[in-house]
């Protein structure tokens, strides 16, 4: 992308904050954000995003994205997951490791059932959601 | 097939033990028993925080929040709530419990915390500049580049009575007035990302988590105050942080959001990081200075104060990340909006960063005047392992500690500066019955006499005076003239240190001393450390009572210093033992004693 102009960035933005609306990434449904802040990868962030990833792969599931996101301030759980799935809340799980993956998928991503003993609530309220007062 | 509806029930350690496992199954049941259960999941979930009131239970999607659940309102819940969509409003937590000083509507009724700093950590990918823009970014710059004169920025920050939240809590507005009233042929904005107290990791994971929110806010006063160069100053040990720093750098260039004129507006502002070794003292902002110039990391005298003579000589605006990451919010809902949140002396929010003996640690933003009692047992989860809460050290080795007597102090700078402590940047360590308030005085000390840069003799002879004094009381050597010395030290160091690391290095001892002078006297008078923390004092032995001789301690110890024959009662040698206290982690029964 080359520098933008004001009305550019205007535009780009009313157009990604359609997208995160439809949840439509890429045409996927699905969405699978993993904390990468420095407490969550000591705790092994990068293992379950492996893990993620090469499950999603082994079982041909091509409708999810994985991506990260910073701290989410639940450092006693981490590494800390929020699944963002069709007709189902965003749900938080913490205390991820490898076998947790495995339920993530299975249960919430395929059987669209959350995985109990794992859910963490998120600690706030989300300010921006509807926009700033302009 | 999705659910309708999800009830989640909180079965975190503290609840568990209240019947949390009860109602599970009673809701499982009713479900069942009023055909629904193909509509709804139960799911247990961790500590939602706020146990005090637990055990909770949350439904989703409409986020109803029930507390002090008991298994006899099972059914209520399903026939109300599931079977015909009405909320149980008995069970709803009552809103309107005093709620002085929490003036901001729309904090979820429960959800103590309110994410301002945080907003986007957790949220976004801070890689990707998108998601960031996406969620209002660089709206804020938008509006300073194109709506607003520098003077409606500056007075917007002065309704908004924005403190820095580096430690000492200066008016934001009048640094930044300072400096853009100054004439001079260049000017400087600088991030203070140091981030060196114990305890501390705010800093850090803001960066990391909304990297953009500080280069935003950065720009955003280079316009105001008329600087094209900014200089994020941040130590080497927060490889990831500056990691993301990079790659938002390269991405707001790339977008034209930072460089050559930005948005077409005419106005330039590049940023570029520097990195700190990592000294406690170069996050004094004088010595943070000096090290960016490339000189030796000292303090120096103020005034002048950077905002006038600071950078190469040049006016420069210096401030803390936390402080950074709030003004694009500022900028974009008003500066009433964030005046009305906190109390009379601090407006907004605080980050702290949760740690010690407390059950869910993390970092936490809560807005001014929220109480301790709220931050340790509602956010928090309370003490770890069901122990007795004793205190809570804020302001790192500058502060003090706030005892059980404190806990319902709304907090903010003014609150704690009185009762002895500060808010400093905002770490807070949380202490139970097993720690010794000596030792505790002890750790601090010594942190701030190693990161003395010795410039000074108040602190530099002073700090290690009273370190010699305190290690001395530890030891059982202690006298009672040496709690009078302590504060006469302290008291010169206050007056004659020439920056804040020495000024405040005496805290934690006068602070420590003032709210628990019996735990000193123990130490100097009986020989005695009460939480048995202090090698010196205790001893440990073994309790021929419980001991049922199972050998386990004696093949554990590492010096081979407890004996007995199988089957009979074991004996600690104290001449050998070396305090590891190994011994007392591996008797099952209680046997090994501490005294
Ligand atoms: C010994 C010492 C260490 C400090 N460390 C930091 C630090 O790590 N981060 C920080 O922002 N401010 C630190 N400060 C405070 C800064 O000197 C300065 O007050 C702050 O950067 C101003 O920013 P603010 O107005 O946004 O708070 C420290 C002060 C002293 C005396
Ligand atoms: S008070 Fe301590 S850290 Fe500050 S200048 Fe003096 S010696 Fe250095
Ligand atoms: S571990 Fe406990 S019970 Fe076993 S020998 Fe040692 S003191 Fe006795």
């Amino acid at each position: 992308m080359a520098k933008m102009t004001l009305e550019e960035l205007r535009k780009l933005r009313d157009t990604k904050k359609n997208e995160i609306k439809k949840r439509d990434l890429s045409g996927r449904d699905t969405q699978i954000v993993i904390g990468m802040g420095t407490c969550g990868i000591a705790a092994g962030g990068k293992i379950v995003l492996d893990a993620f990833l090469s499950e999603l792969e082994l079982r041909k599931i091509d409708n999810v994205i994985v991506t990260q996101t910073g701290c989410m301030g639940l450092c006693y759980v981490e590494p800390t997951v929020e699944v963002i799935a069709p007709d189902m809340p965003p749900v938080i799980y913490g205390k991820v490791d490898a076998s947790v993956v495995k339920r993530i998928i299975d249960e919430h991503v395929v059987g669209k059932q959350m995985v109990s003993d794992h859910v963490f609530d998120r600690p706030s309220a989300d300010i921006i959601k509807d926009g700033g007062k302009r | 097939m999705a659910f309708r509806n999800y009830i989640l029930v909180c079965g975190g350690t503290a609840c568990e033990s209240s019947k949390a496992g009860a109602i599970y199954d009673a809701l499982v049941a009713e479900c069942r028993a009023q055909g629904v259960s193909q509509d709804v999941q139960v799911v247990k979930t961790g500590c939602f925080g706020f146990c005090e009131q637990g055990p909770i239970v949350k439904v989703l999607p409409e986020d109803s929040f029930y507390v002090q659940v008991k298994p006899e309102d099972a059914k209520e819940i399903v026939s109300e709530h599931i079977v015909k969509g009405r909320e149980v409003r008995r069970l709803l937590y009552d809103k309107d419990s005093s709620k002085k000083h929490a003036k901001v509507e729309d904090i979820k009724f429960y959800q103590k915390q309110f994410r301002i700093v945080l907003r986007n950590c957790g949220f976004i990918d801070p890689e990707n500049i998108d998601e960031y823009i996406a969620r209002e970014g660089y709206v804020a710059l938008e509006k300073t580049l194109f709506d607003m004169t520098p003077d409606d920025v500056i007075n917007e920050l002065k309704i908004a009575g924005l403190r820095g939240r580096g430690g000492a809590g200066f008016p934001t507005w009048m640094k930044w007035n300072f400096t853009k009233q100054v004439e001079a042929d260049e000017k400087y904005i600088v991030c203070n990302a140091d981030e060196g107290d114990p305890g501390a990791y705010m800093d850090r994971s803001t960066l990391e988590g909304d990297p953009h929110s500080v280069l935003e806010a950065m720009t955003i006063a280079g316009h105001t105050v008329g600087a094209r160069q900014g200089f994020i100053y941040i130590r080497a040990e927060y490889p990831l942080a500056i990691h993301r720093l990079e790659v938002a750098m390269k991405q707001s260039r790339e977008y034209g959001l930072l460089g050559k004129n930005i948005l077409g507006s005419g106005f330039d502002f590049d940023i570029e990081i520097r990195l700190g070794a990592g000294a406690f003292v170069c996050g004094e902002e004088t010595a943070l200075l000096a090290s960016i110039e490339g000189r030796r990391g000292m303090p120096v005298p103020r005034p002048p104060f950077p905002a006038v003579r600071g950078l190469w000589g040049k006016p420069t605006v210096i401030n803390n990340v936390e402080t950074w990451a709030n003004i694009p919010v500022i900028i974009l809902k008003g500066g009433p909006w964030f005046e009305r949140i906190g109390t009379p002396d601090s407006h907004g929010t605080k980050v702290f960063a949760l740690t010690g003996k407390i059950r869910n640690s993390g970092l936490v933003e809560v807005p001014m005047g929220t109480t301790l009692r709220e931050i340790i047992y509602d956010v928090g989860g309370g003490i770890a392992h069901d122990k007795e809460f004793k205190a809570v050290q804020t302001g790192g080795p500058s502060g003090g500690v706030i005892t059980k007597d404190y806990l319902d102090t709304p907090i903010d700078f003014g609150s704690l500066t009185k009762l002895g402590s500060m808010m400093g940047s905002g770490g807070m360590i949380v202490m139970d019955e097993d720690d010794c308030i000596v030792d505790v005085a002890k750790f601090y000390l010594n942190f701030t006499v190693d990161e003395s840069c010795g410039k000074c003799a108040p602190c530099r002879i002073g700090g290690r005076s009273l370190a010699n004094i305190l290690d001395k009381i530890t030891k059982g050597n202690g006298t009672l003239e040496d709690l009078d010395k302590m504060e006469e030290i302290g008291g010169a160091m206050k007056k004659a240190s020439l920056c804040a690391l020495g000024q405040t290095a005496p805290n934690p001892i006068l602070s420590t001393v003032y709210y628990f002078k019996d735990e000193y006297l123990a130490h100097i008078v009986e020989k005695r450390c009460p939480a048995g923390k202090c090698k010196s004092l205790i001893t440990y032995s073994i309790n021929t009572e419980k001991c049922i001789g199972c050998t386990a301690c004696a093949r554990k110890c590492p010096v081979q210093a407890i004996t007995g024959e199988r089957r009979a009662p074991h004996t600690i040698d104290p001449a050998l033992c070396i305090k590891c206290g190994i011994c007392l982690e591996t008797c099952k029964f209680g046997a090994v004693e501490v005294r």
